[in-house]
């Protein structure tokens, strides 16, 4: 990977980097998830958020997004605070997040991504329906412009939430388990898609619970629990002693078994 | 000159068109009994304008319900933002307290105050054709259906000014939140329409059946349809149904005009949630059926073209 050679933590990029937190701390009643975190990322970069369960990974980029009241800390956004951004930052919550049997169609959800670039009272144009049409070939979700999206699969739905971000032309990805859930296909489309977008200079964040397609497929990774325990490229940080600090002992053979099988059968619940 | 029945039938029309409207996405934010919160919390704020204007003149009243209205969503909000306590107990804590302040205050200044807790709690309709705005001499017709029609217009005027918003809004609020959508004001804007439609109706229908309007007619157009703009048309379909359906029911075993129409409303619910061809008992013992033998990932629903 040549990517990640041209930056790590420390190196500061010139000019204001896409994202960056500064000493963002997060409680939920008086106890805190996230503490004292920070971090930047540089353009054309693909990164892994990991860390066991409750570590404050979604937390963290729902603190990031604003969505969450941090306790301390702030996001900058090509260096302006993240309110006057918004259109350039797509966000993907957890699948879980919204109501499935929402009365809409694919192509609605898709046609959200375009809303930050319209104005209050706007109707999107017939651009934007091109626009989200192209997002939803891209994703080979084309096909089902006009389903409800409660008929659609657990892989489909996340491939809907994609195209819906891809609509939104951003700069900066966050992503929220993405591929949670999802069938072998869906996670091909998902990863080349994510990969592409990178390689066309965008930033791109993804949480992620599967350490072991990591290292193949992204070229950042953070670290995380409760605190931020490394984040750089994945060739220096995704090391046996940061995964030891931010798994503790969890990560021995027993625990990985019971990831696993939770994990698998977290796909034949929501998958079918 | 319009007979009394006519005048009874717009009212009724225009109540539950109104709330058919504004309930569609409480219904959908599941955020139903904010409707019923609503509708008693605004008691104090009814009494308020009363005593200071000394009349019963409703735009002032309006205005006393709709910042009591707004007050009830931001305290519920509140509480249980702040406080080790769910929303729902929270909604219910503010609204029985707000509206318990209102029937004392009633009860204090009743010798002052011409409020008839009865009149509030289930409204006469029956009393709208005697109700006239006089203006300048002239006679305008009834009041409150002047009154209703404005809130109607406000109604329409907000959906459809802000459609794509409430829509994005109302299936994730984050979602809108991130992609920089107003949410403050499609919240309060949406609270705030609930609070004016509420009062208008009040007279008419009264607190507790206004909520019936609120949400019967949009929870029975939901199981017939998958798409926003059909539900918002066939929620109103049905709340003008039953209002004129009640009517005649009404008029037919003399009862409460009000009654009549909230039980059209759990009649027709009735009828759909046995009879929806897809979310009904039947529609569904049928799909799973067609489930079994196909598949449930091959299953495709005829759907009708988008426009």
């Amino acid at each position: 990977m040549s990517k990640e050679q041209t930056e790590n933590k420390t190196s500061v990029p010139s000019g204001s980097p896409p994202i960056e937190v500064h000493d963002l701390t997060v409680a939920y009643d008086q106890k805190p998830v996230l503490w004292d975190i920070d971090f930047e990322l540089p353009k054309a970069s693909l990164t892994a958020i990991v860390g066991p369960n409750g570590a404050g990974k979604s937390t963290l980029i729902k603190a990031a997004m604003g969505l969450i009241e941090a306790s301390s800390g702030y996001t900058l956004i090509y260096g302006k605070p993240l309110d006057k951004q918004r259109n350039r930052v797509a966000y993907v919550p957890q699948r879980e997040s919204v109501d499935w049997n929402f009365p809409i169609s694919v192509m609605d959800v898709v046609l959200m991504g375009r809303y930050p670039h319209l104005r209050l009272f706007q109707r999107p144009s017939r651009r934007d329906k091109e626009i989200a049409i192209k997002a939803l070939t891209e994703t080979g979700m084309d096909a089902y412009q006009k389903r409800q999206i409660s008929q659609l699969s657990g892989g489909q739905q996340q491939r809907v939430f994609l195209a819906r971000a891809l609509a939104q032309d951003a700069d900066i990805y966050l992503m929220d388990e993405p591929l949670a859930g999802v069938d072998a296909a869906t996670e091909d489309v998902i990863f080349n898609k994510l990969k592409e977008l990178r390689d066309r200079g965008k930033t791109v964040v993804v949480v992620h619970h599967d350490l072991q397609s990591v290292p193949e497929n992204f070229d950042r990774t953070m670290l995380l629990n409760l605190r931020m325990i490394a984040c750089g490229p994945v060739s220096e940080v995704f090391t046996d002693d940061n995964l030891q600090k931010t798994y503790g002992g969890r990560l021995n053979i027993l625990s990985q078994m019971i990831e696993e099988s939770r994990q698998q059968r977290f796909v034949r619940e929501t998958d079918s | 000159m319009i007979s009394s029945t006519a005048w009874i039938l717009i009212t009724a029309i225009l109540v539950a068109t109104s709330c058919a409207l504004v309930g569609t996405f409480l219904v959908l934010r599941k955020m139903s009994l904010m409707g019923d919160a609503i509708s008693h919390a605004v008691l104090p704020g009814i009494v308020i304008a009363f005593l200071l204007t000394a009349s019963r003149n409703t735009f002032p009243m309006l205005i006393g319900a709709g910042l009591f209205g707004l007050l009830t969503v931001w305290l519920t909000e509140e509480l249980s933002k702040k406080g080790r306590i769910f929303h729902d107990a929270s909604m219910g804590i503010v609204f029985t307290t707000l509206f318990a302040i209102g029937v004392i205050m009633i009860s204090l200044f009743a010798a002052n105050v011409d409020i008839d807790q009865e009149c509030v709690l289930y409204g006469e309709i029956a009393y709208v054709p005697w109700d006239l705005w006089i203006w300048r001499g002239m006679n305008m017709g009834p009041r409150p259906v002047w009154i209703l029609s404005l809130v109607l217009f406000i109604n329409i005027s907000f959906i459809t000014l802000m459609y794509k918003e409430l829509k994005t809004y109302s299936f994730s609020p984050q979602l809108a939140a991130t992609l920089g959508l107003p949410v403050g004001l499609i919240h309060y804007g949406l609270m705030g329409t609930v609070s004016f439609t509420t009062i208008a109706s009040f007279e008419s229908v009264g607190a507790i059946l206004v909520v019936a309007l609120l949400i019967v007619p949009p929870a029975t157009a939901y199981l017939l349809t998958d798409r926003l703009h059909r539900l918002l048309l066939l929620a109103v379909l049905f709340g003008i149904t039953s209002a004129v359906g009640g009517y005649y029911m009404a008029l037919w075993i003399n009862s409460s005009i009000a009654g009549a129409i909230a039980v059209m409303n759990g009649l027709q619910f009735a009828l759909v949630f046995v009879l929806a061809p897809k979310y009904g008992l039947l529609g569904k013992k049928l799909a799973g059926r067609r489930i079994q033998r196909a598949g449930s990932e091959l299953i495709t629903t005829p759907e009708p073209s988008r426009h």
